[in-house]
């Protein structure tokens, strides 16, 4: 796999304050990479290092095979967490100047902010100021100066803060867009659940250490437990019906296989809904195979850990 | 350059697009012009016109002798004695009675002043003046004094310097060279208070406005701060300018429009002595013959790397700090070194422009835009300026280098002290 971005054993102190211990991340070309861990984990550090606003104090970073440098920011496109334009200057004009900024020549700029109005949605906002935008209407200039220079590589941290769901979602979108066009995006954020969908790999960091990192649904499939979320019609839809087929799925059942309760919503009021657990070796085959024995499956899932639950398991088991 | 030049432009589009800039641009003439007319009519309210002293002369030495000026008007009234002559001041509203005893010659600390308000000290200085000259010249004629032999032996003595090249010159001369960097002082003083605080608040902006990430991570502090210090400077030229032009034709426009005449506080060139012309023609030849193209010249790089330096220390300050809040104790200890300059410039370099105080002083980058342009006009070797514009230069870019670092600093710092290897690794960066 080919590799945008390398932090090859990076560490950073503030003071007696250990940022970033040894951490080593690679993000996969043209993928959406997540950055994910609780406040204060270490993650703003690890970009500021990427965007040199910081040098580490061991450890290197390599963009596209080269060590970082001064000419890399034209590539890079930062939406920081801390959102900020200045207030008085007319968005039109703040554009072309934080895109010349990063290298842009002021007619490539300007063909590129329309295109980004029409786009967003923005028209007639060129000669506005931002203290006259709303806060959701900054965060779509802050997206577009993030975005404008077409760079390689997209940092975004805690993107959609800030975003009402149909503005997120619109962002999420022209997210997703900019990855198939090539860009690589790196994703920071502490609501790992909001990412989960977008990321194709994440690095989960606590305490300044990475813990985890990886293919996302590797990952998944690592930490899956072979459980199964089922649901069984009963024919009277009624509460005896339900408690009778319980009995006689439980009078056969392979002992190995642990059987609990689950909730979930399906159109019935008294469908019978289990979680069911199995040993390596027996498959959602067999299961489903015991099940049809018993009654008509309208449900049957297979229960994957979500992110956050990964992270937590991954934690109380260190 | 080209980052650069972005950054400047956008500065000082910022600076004057700003309403108060413009507000003040527009306001500041006024007001000063308002204020001297405002001046010039409260003084002229002050003074209430002529005032009458009635004089009873006891003693008969100063009859006639006292002469009407422009705000006394002396009435004698010997003849009706003290106790009419007081219920004639009384009755008539004059200002006040000079009592002049018998015994004056003898005892002149007996001259008395009735009034109903203590007279000014303008007033008081007159009479004591025109009683001590005419008591003096009684006494010397009684002890057998000519008036006229004192008079005709009256000696006015004024050096004429000269160089052995033969040019006279004045001995106002020192003055008048000292003058020239004192003025080009003062100016730049003016021009640091004024400017120098709108370096700092644009500097402080990114941080208020929250955008200094995203600049940074395109574009070095250093760059950043140049382009805010040249952009605001530019500005501060631009207002600068339209102050003394709007001002000028302001003050110009009310003059002509008033019909004041601004002439009449000078006197009258033909009323002069002989001698006072000789002296003026030696200043103006004493200023035509200053080396006016290297002033010029070093007023404009002095006056520029100055103003440059103190706001990069403004800079710097603002780099420090988080808001415009923490920022004013730091404006007096900034001003002093200038106010040092301009007094160790009046004092040192007139007595001795070549001295010790005065050649360390012209080094020195905070005193030097003020102290070696004084001592220009004494002559100054070459080598002597370079190295005093060296260092000015040199530490201005050392500042704004500075500031850039505590600038980039600021925003990593989670309230931690940076430690010295941290600081060295990132003035590395």
């Amino acid at each position: 796999m080919e590799y945008l971005l390398a932090a090859d054993h990076v560490s950073k102190k503030f003071g007696k304050y250990t940022a970033l211990n040894d951490l080593s991340i690679a993000v996969p070309k043209g993928s959406v990479f997540g950055l994910l861990g609780p406040n204060g984990a270490g993650k703003t550090t690890l970009i500021r290092i990427i965007n040199q606003i910081t040098a580490p104090d061991e450890g290197t970073v390599t963009l596209a095979g080269e060590p970082l440098q001064q000419k890399h920011i034209l590539n890079i496109g930062y939406m920081p967490e801390e959102r900020g334009l200045y207030k008085s200057m007319k968005v039109g004009e703040q554009l072309l100047y934080l895109a010349q900024l990063k290298g842009m020549s002021r007619k490539e700029a300007k063909e590129q902010s329309e295109y980004w109005f029409s786009r967003l949605g923005m028209s007639g906002w060129w000669d506005k100021k931002i203290q006259e935008l709303s806060k959701g209407q900054a965060q779509k200039v802050q997206f577009i100066v993030t975005v404008l220079h077409r760079p390689k590589l997209l940092i975004f941290d805690e993107p959609f803060s800030g975003f009402d769901p149909i503005n997120a979602n619109l962002i999420k979108d022209e997210i997703l867009k900019l990855r198939d066009e090539g860009a690589t995006i790196i994703f920071s954020t502490h609501r790992m659940e909001s990412v989960e969908a977008m990321c194709d790999h994440i690095a989960l960091i606590n305490k300044s250490n990475k813990i985890l990192d990886g293919n996302l649904a590797e990952i998944k499939r690592n930490y899956r437990s072979n459980t199964f979320e089922i649901g069984l019609e009963t024919q009277e839809d009624t509460y005896d019906a339900q408690q009778q087929l319980k009995v006689a799925i439980m009078q056969n059942i392979p002992e190995k296989w642990e059987v609990n309760p689950a909730s979930f919503k399906t159109i019935h009021d008294h469908d019978l809904k289990l979680k069911i657990q199995m040993p390596e070796g027996d498959s959602a085959n067999d299961l489903l195979r015991y099940l049809t024995t018993k009654g008509m499956v309208n449900h049957f899932v297979e229960v994957i850990p979500s992110v956050n639950e990964i992270f937590i398991q991954t934690i109380s088991s260190n | 350059m080209g980052k650069l030049s972005l950054i400047i432009k956008r500065e000082y589009k910022a600076r004057v697009s700003n309403r108060s800039f413009i507000v003040m641009t527009f306001l500041s003439p006024i007001i000063a012009v308002g204020m001297i007319f405002l001046i010039v009519y409260l003084t002229q309210v002050n003074q209430d016109g002529q005032r009458t002293i009635v004089v009873v002369d006891d003693s008969g030495l100063f009859y006639k002798d006292f002469e009407n000026t422009e705000d006394i008007n002396y009435v004698d009234l010997s003849p009706i004695g003290l106790d009419n002559a007081k219920e004639s001041v009384r009755s008539n509203g004059y200002f006040g009675l000079l009592y002049i005893p018998k015994d004056v010659k003898s005892k002149p600390s007996t001259v008395r002043f009735f009034g109903s308000e203590v007279p000014g000290f303008s007033t008081l200085d007159a009479m004591e003046e025109q009683i001590e000259k005419k008591l003096t010249d009684e006494k010397l004629v009684d002890r057998g004094v000519d008036l006229d032999m004192i008079e005709e032996s009256k000696t006015l003595v004024s050096i004429n310097i000269e160089n052995f090249t033969g040019e006279r010159t004045s001995k106002i001369s020192n003055w008048i060279k000292a003058g020239f960097g004192g003025g080009a002082g003062y100016l730049l003083m003016m021009f640091i208070i004024i400017y120098g605080n709108m370096v700092m608040r644009s500097v402080i902006e990114e941080k208020t406005n929250r955008i200094i990430e995203v600049i940074i991570s395109s574009v070095k502090p250093f760059k950043l701060m140049m382009g805010k210090i040249i952009g605001t400077t530019l500005a501060g030229i631009t207002q600068f300018t339209i102050w003394i032009i709007l001002g000028g034709v302001l003050l110009f426009a009310l003059v002509s429009f008033l019909g004041i005449d601004a002439t009449s506080g000078q006197v009258p060139l033909g009323n002069m002595a002989a001698t006072d012309l000789d002296k003026i023609e030696l200043i103006i030849l004493d200023i035509l013959k200053l080396p006016l193209i290297t002033l010029a010249i070093f007023f404009i790089i002095y006056f520029i790397g100055g103003y440059f330096l103190y706001s990069s220390i403004y800079a710097a300050i603002g780099a420090a700090v988080d808001s415009e809040t923490d920022t004013q104790q730091f404006m007096l200890p900034l001003i002093t070194p200038l106010m040092l300059a301009i007094y160790v410039g009046f004092f040192a370099v007139i007595d001795n422009p070549h001295g010790i105080v005065a050649v360390v002083f012209s080094y020195i980058p905070l005193t030097s835009p003020i102290v070696m342009l004084m001592r220009i006009p004494f002559g100054v070797a070459w080598w002597e300026l370079l190295i005093s514009v060296g260092i000015l230069v040199a530490s201005f870019i050392f500042t704004v280098w500075f500031g850039s670092k505590i600038y980039r600093v600021g925003i990593l710092m989670y309230g931690k002290k940076p430690t010295y290897k941290e600081l060295m690794k990132w003035l590395k960066y």
